[in-house]
């Protein structure tokens, strides 16, 4: 009978780019039991619906997350919408899903970085990062901010985008493809890479289903849950396919990831050729007043807002089960039997945003 | 644009029958979420399948003892941890049990008190 | 197994600039939609408080009595909301993004015009004197 020990890894560890700890019950480099503890950034920003109102908690939706800042502020107002049953204006819904998936690259480029950076590749990471700043570029010529946009509103969006802008927009995007192809088939045909994450950290498709994994972690797997396939937005109008793997390894989980970004170029792409003309937000009166679960598609998988209101300019209650609080527990899962040195690969394959999943 | 949600009121008693109802359906666990109203604790249970939401809500008071559905689901704990330690409901025979250190705040169970507006945020 | 996959990228970036900016060396890239601070144009203020009351994070305070505008740039998220919603369009969003401080401060106080008097149209009751508006 081998000795156990505990080995804490986390809060402070040069792969994480967010704090999380686990506990890591190792009998000889193995990993046999994970206990996790999250916490270090509980801000308890769903406290923050009594003192303000929901016009201007779109701003503190928006914070909850760096990373993924849009598409939280989007499911917000999306939800509220619902409640009071406004039907806002069509071009608003396609700015909104090109916003959207912008994001979306934005945030698979920093995680290629990341993640490339953890396994010792700072090459692939330092060119990822430089294309992320063509994006960040043209969603700040666009909204006026970098990572936190400031654009979405109860009724609409706040800016508008010229056609010129536009066509302007899918000129970069179709000249950076050619940079991204090249850098995706660099980091998945390495010889290095494969060897290291091929047969890593396998979660099966049943345990995905039944322990929650949403987002490349459960497409990784086999499963094909993918929000944006309900049509919420302007996803209804666009061909959309969601990617999967089957393998259910790390390198699937990245070659989820990798694959997405052309999925998501092929999205703006269709967007902007449909977007119809006309105003882009509408007047807004009254106070929300019912309840209603709000489902969008995160970088990182499936989040869900629960808003509650009873007619007052104050919510009830704002409840944000972002992906990666969810993620957790297929986590403590996979990591059983994975050697200590491989740990931090495995745990940045989920791609943890624990600023989001503490709120 | 989106189908219209339901949530079906239930009793404590029955949470833990319906969520072994829900496995065995081939719903997965979305969310176990709390909200305060007046002296009165609502809990709902959300599953999905295929995209179609299968919403149940509780009515609790402060001091109710909550039967865990970590049985059924091993990934509640999460949540059921959470809500202890935000709310202070018991929630009894979690698979894997914080005892109230999941979050450390410096108020315990902030989110069953409510601060009046003093001043700045 | 693929071989020279990155040459065209490296052979690129032999032979080009570096792409980092020398900051703040270099003035930080800007278009005309980046949000920086926001300035008013004390003239044109009426002191109605519509800014104070939408700002999400409290930064602005005025006082009607004072005829003071004053905002504490450290608080301020640049959102943009106060420049949406005011009604004489006198606040502005500049480019530039405040500078660092090493202490606490950054909080600009501006003297305003205050809301204008109507002039009466008829020649006035008794007691009652025409107001001039002020400047």
């Amino acid at each position: 009978m081998s000795k156990q020990i505990t080995v804490p890894f986390g809060p402070q560890h040069p792969v994480l780019p967010e704090p999380l700890h686990l506990d890591l019950v190792l009998e000889d480099e193995t990993v046999v039991d994970v206990v996790p503890t999250i916490g270090y950034v509980h801000r308890g920003l769903e406290k923050l619906v009594e003192k303000r109102e929901y016009t201007e908690y779109v701003f503190i939706a928006e914070r909850i997350c760096g990373i993924c800042s849009f598409i939280h502020s989007q499911t917000y107002v999306q939800g509220i919408e619902q409640i009071m049953g406004l039907e806002i204006p069509e071009r608003a819904q396609y700015l909104r899903t090109i916003w959207g998936e912008y994001s979306r690259l934005h945030s698979h480029l920093l995680w290629l970085g990341l993640f490339a950076d953890g396994m010792g590749f700072e090459s692939v990471f330092m060119n990822a990062w430089r294309l992320r700043e063509h994006i960040l570029d043209d969603l700040e010529a666009t909204t006026g901010g970098r990572v936190i946009l400031g654009v979405c509103k109860v009724g609409g969006v706040r800016k508008d985008i010229t056609p010129e802008k536009l066509d302007e927009m899918l000129r970069g995007l179709k000249a950076m493809e050619r940079e991204l192809q090249d850098l995706t088939n660099v980091f998945l045909h390495d010889n290095s890479v494969s060897h290291r994450l091929k047969g890593l950290g396998v979660l099966k498709k049943e345990d995905a289903y039944q322990l929650g994994a949403v987002g490349p972690t459960a497409r990784g797997s086999g499963l094909a849950i993918d929000i944006r396939s309900t049509g919420y937005g302007a996803f209804d109008r666009i061909n959309f396919r969601p990617v999967v793997e089957q393998d259910g390894d790390c390198y699937a989980r990245c070659a989820v990831r990798a694959r997405e970004l052309f999925t998501s170029i092929d999205i703006i792409e269709q967007c902007i050729k449909k977007i119809p003309d006309g105003p882009v937000d509408m007047k807004v009166t009254g106070a929300p007043d019912g309840e209603y679960f709000s489902r969008t598609e995160q970088p990182r998988g499936e989040v869900i807002h629960y808003i509650k209101g009873n007619g007052k300019k104050n919510l009830v209650r704002h409840r944000v089960r972002t992906p990666t609080f969810t993620n957790i527990p297929p986590l403590v899962t996979l990591l059983k039997g994975v050697e200590l040195a491989d740990v931090p690969v495995v745990v940045l394959t989920i791609d943890p945003c624990i600023g989001c999943a503490e709120r | 644009m989106m189908a219209a949600q339901t949530i079906t009121q239930i009793a404590v008693g029955e949470v833990v029958a319906k969520a072994e109802q829900a496995q065995r359906d081939g719903y997965r666990l979305v969310q176990i979420g709390c909200t305060k109203i007046g002296d009165d604790f609502e809990i709902i249970y959300v599953y999905d399948k295929d995209f179609v939401l299968l919403n149940y809500r509780i009515t609790v008071k402060q001091d109710t003892v909550v039967p865990s559905i970590s049985g059924a689901y091993f990934g509640a704990f999460v949540y059921e941890n959470e809500i202890h330690d935000l709310y202070g409901i018991t929630v009894s025979g979690i698979n894997i049990d914080f005892k109230g250190t999941f979050y450390r705040t410096a108020i315990k169970h902030p989110f069953s008190v409510t601060i009046t507006k003093e001043g700045d945020a | 197994m693929t071989f020279f996959q990155n040459t065209r990228t490296v052979l690129k970036s032999l032979f080009s600039r570096p792409s980092t900016l020398m900051y703040p060396a270099k003035p930080a890239k800007k278009t005309e939609n980046t949000r920086g601070h926001v300035t008013i144009n004390p003239a044109g203020c009426i002191t109605c408080r519509t800014c104070q009351r939408k700002c999400p994070t409290q930064a602005i305070v005025v006082d009607v009595k004072e005829k003071t505008w004053q905002i504490d740039n450290m608080r301020c998220v640049v959102c943009a909301v106060c420049v949406d919603t005011c009604p004489t369009k006198c606040l502005a969003m500049d480019t530039q993004y405040r500078p660092a401080m090493t202490a606490r401060g950054g909080v600009e106080k501006f003297t305003v015009a205050g809301p204008k008097k109507k002039e009466p149209a008829a020649a006035p009751a008794d007691g009652v004197k025409p107001k001039e508006p002020k400047e």
